[in-house]
């Protein structure tokens, strides 16, 4: 009987991937676990094994196809003598007919990818009208930053496990180690404490490092000297002297990596004086507040979001594009209520943003930018007009980076609300692994929706 | 003194012999009179006292040039003051005041001076290691012939991140001198009680460091350790261990009762080993200095430790605007 091989997901978040290269062609017998083609997903180029054993009856994508949607099938294994057209012609919910050789490799299953986000980012674009743009992922971007600012400064350099001969877990650090050695893109064993400390030692001996984690969960175990360290001595040195590094990486929740490996920092990091957090959504603020972040004198966190790292935005084509600290922009402009969030907590809020104006609610959505500092003055501007705001984030619910905008703008702006601040934030649980659960811990657009409704009083 | 044994008479001048007496007589003067401070409740919080073990910083500062850096824990007055940097300056952060060398903001444990490259005073156990590790990342990058001396206690020692460096520290063959300063106790926990590998230098040979355990005592070992271990650095083939053998006579901190360990070891230790008494008996025994001489660089140094003093008393504290300044470049 005829068995169809699906496009296999690769990563937690793979939702497409290029069929690079086919290692069999019709006819050829096919042993179980033989590699039969190589697969470029987001973050790199897999082997792909076969599982059954047959004869390939029909190659279904060519060679070189991009955007191969995950389960899609791309070729037909036949028994001897039976005919490629016998198999049947849709079996998309068939049990999964094959596996990546990598040990990481999680079976093709439907609720492993999420849908593509409509009206998100692009074309609520906040940057200024008529400048020349070019579609780039927010990896890319990040990646060009990092190359810009080397370019740039010889004391620039990045640090990280796998940045180097890997080209990066996630391949943000993709052909750095070969255009600028390894002196300047060092490999590091996997040692988060240590090397955490080390990068730290060398900001004050002259040098400006950018260091990779490879998710913010790993920075766990080098905490102290992002704060300790990093953050202190300055203060501690009567202003003599100041960290300039950048410590970066995926944070908040991937997707289906369970309790260790998802959750955002953004509220820890931005509790601490001496700090500078960013968190980007597009890929213009990706380039342009990374490019910010390494010129700064002082340490910043910057939390990346491995869901947003394949994600195409419009970013400025020419130029020393950067973004300034502090400075939140309006990607959407409104009257109604303010949605204020950051990072990929936007995407919600630019969808309920959509949704609500069908009913006829308009809102604005502010988009944070950075959290320390955080521009209280556009958050407080925008709720003085509508005098309504809902937050929104992926983070914990409990002293939360919305618990503390809405202190502040019930400080600042008290006689302005006409309703109290909500805050839509991750639930107050570890994160579960079930794709149901795991749905269910995360703020949602509807939730979004619904929130802004209760302010509004609708 | 006179009771014990005349040592062999190195080779060594007599200007060289009294220059380590006199920056060892520094440390323990002003270690003596922070501690008065802190009795009269001028000094506040934690106050480490580094009595006892002034050879070991002095040694090695004499193997140090211009440029090489230093950083340790948050026993770290001897170390500022080994290394040039002013008593006053010191003596007047301990008592939070704005002549400090952190303008009063960073305290007994967490001093800095840029232009001495001295690079911290860290109260985080263990934390200095890797940090010392950058700053000689850095020298390598800029292709300067630096050292850095990264101290840390026999405590530290048993922390994680000493290894973690250790091994980045030889795989990138940085030129950083670890230096153990093995002072027996780790707060109360003997080193007996806290290892069963009681040689501390010897774990490095797991990551391929070399190194060697000196008497941390002798002023003249712990140079001679130190020029060779600042070369191997200089010469590319760094990392390199030194485990200080040396004791404090004080407490961990100032609020230290000292139960752990029995009055008459210490004792012992001051009677037997001292630094100080050491080049004092080298100088006199060898006919190089006088008692005369010696009293005279005694009433100059309790001048200099005594200025260190009022100074510390009459600065001012920080005018109020301070506590905002300096958190952001």
């Amino acid at each position: 009987m005829a068995t169809q091989v699906l496009m296999p997901a690769l990563s937690p978040t793979m939702e497409e991937g290029t069929l690079a290269k086919w290692l069999v062609k019709e006819g050829d017998v096919v042993k179980s676990g033989q590699i039969i083609a190589e697969i470029e997903t987001d973050k790199a180029t897999m082997e792909f094994e076969a599982v059954d054993e047959g004869i390939v009856g029909r190659l279904l994508v060519a060679e070189g196809a991009a955007g191969v949607k995950v389960n899609t099938p791309i070729a037909v294994l036949v028994e001897a003598g039976e005919s490629a057209d016998a198999a049947p012609a849709a079996v998309a919910a068939a049990p999964v007919a094959a596996h990546a050789a990598a040990a990481a490799a999680v079976a093709a299953a439907p609720a492993a990818a999420p849908a593509p986000v409509a009206g998100e980012g692009w074309p609520h674009s906040d940057l200024p009208p008529g400048v020349p743009t070019k579609t780039m992922t927010v990896r890319e971007a990040l990646r060009e930053a990092m190359a810009e600012e080397m370019r740039a400064n010889p004391a620039v350099f990045l640090m990280g496990e796998e940045v180097g001969e890997y080209q990066g877990a996630y391949k943000i650090s993709q052909g750095l180690l070969d255009e600028f050695g390894p002196k300047r893109v060092v490999d590091t064993p996997i040692t988060e404490h240590g090397f955490a400390g080390i990068a730290v030692g060398a900001s004050w001996g002259g040098l400006n490092p950018i260091v990779e984690f490879m998710t913010f969960n790993f920075a766990m175990q080098a905490i102290d000297h992002l704060i300790n360290s990093a953050a202190k001595t300055l203060y501690m040195s009567g202003g003599q002297m100041g960290s300039p590094i950048v410590f970066r990486g995926p944070n908040g929740a991937a997707a289906r990596v369970g309790a260790q490996h998802s959750q955002d920092y953004a509220a820890w990091y931005a509790a601490i004086p001496g700090l500078k957090v960013c968190m980007p959504y597009s890929a213009a603020d990706a380039k342009g507040l990374l490019k910010s972040a390494i010129r700064d004198p002082n340490p910043v966190i910057f939390l990346e979001n491995e869901i947003m790292y394949g994600r195409s935005f419009e970013v400025p084509a020419e130029g020393d594009f950067t973004i300034p600290f502090g400075k939140a922009s309006i990607l959407r402009a409104g009257t109604d209520v303010t949605i204020v969030s950051f990072g990929i907590g936007l995407t919600y809020s630019l969808q309920a943003a959509d949704e609500l104006a069908k009913e006829g609610i308009s809102a604005e959505v502010i988009n944070l930018r950075t959290l320390r500092p955080i521009d209280y003055d556009t958050v407080l501007a925008s709720v003085m007009k509508t005098n309504r705001c809902v937050t929104v984030e992926e983070g914990f619910p409990v002293g939360s980076i919305g618990n503390h905008l809405a202190a502040t703008i019930m400080q600042r702006a008290f006689d302005h609300l006409d309703a109290p601040v909500v805050n839509c934030t991750g639930k107050d649980v570890p994160m579960p692994y079930a794709a149901n659960l795991e749905k269910l811990a995360l703020t949602t657009t509807a939730e979004v929706v619904a929130a802004v409704k209760s302010v509004c009083y609708r | 003194m006179a009771s014990k044994k005349a040592p062999d008479r190195p080779n060594v001048s007599k200007e060289e012999l009294l220059k380590y007496y006199r920056d060892m007589l520094l440390i323990r003067r002003f270690e003596e009179k922070a501690g008065q401070l802190y009795g009269m409740g001028l000094i506040g919080g934690f106050c480490h006292l580094y009595i006892g073990q002034e050879a070991v910083v002095v040694g090695l500062e004499a193997a140090a040039k211009e440029g090489d850096k230093r950083i340790t824990s948050y026993r770290d007055h001897g170390h500022m003051l080994a290394c040039g940097m002013d008593a006053k300056g010191v003596m007047a952060e301990l008592t939070g005041r704005i002549g400090g060398y952190s303008k009063g903001k960073g305290g007994s444990m967490h001093m800095f001076s840029k232009e001495r490259h001295f690079y911290g005073g860290h109260g985080i156990v263990g934390a200095q290691v890797p940090l010392g590790a950058g700053l000689a990342f850095a020298d390598k990058y800029l292709g300067n012939d630096n050292v850095t001396f990264a101290y840390f206690g026999d405590g530290a020692a048993n922390q994680g991140q000493v290894y973690e460096t250790y091994n980045m520290a030889e795989l990138w063959n940085l030129p950083v001198v670890f230096v153990i300063e093995n002072n027996q106790y780790a707060m109360g926990t003997s080193v007996k009680r806290s290892t069963k590998s009681p040689s501390l230098w010897e774990r490095g040979a797991a990551y391929g460091i070399k190194g060697e355990a000196v008497d941390g005592m002798d002023v003249l070992a712990v140079k001679a350790a130190g020029e060779k271990a600042v070369a191997a650095c200089r010469a590319g083939d760094g990392p390199y261990i030194l485990e200080m053998m040396t004791y404090r006579y004080r407490g961990h901190s100032m609020s230290d009762p000292a139960k752990y360990r029995t009055r008459e070891e210490v004792e012992k230790m001051r009677s037997e080993k001292d630094a100080i008494d050491h080049v004092r008996d080298l100088l006199v025994t060898g006919g190089l200095a006088s008692d005369d001489e010696l009293k005279a660089i005694d009433r100059e140094i309790k001048a200099v430790v005594n200025e260190s003093a009022e100074f510390a008393k009459d600065s001012p504290e920080p005018p109020l605007d301070e506590l905002w300044t300096d958190i952001y470049a």
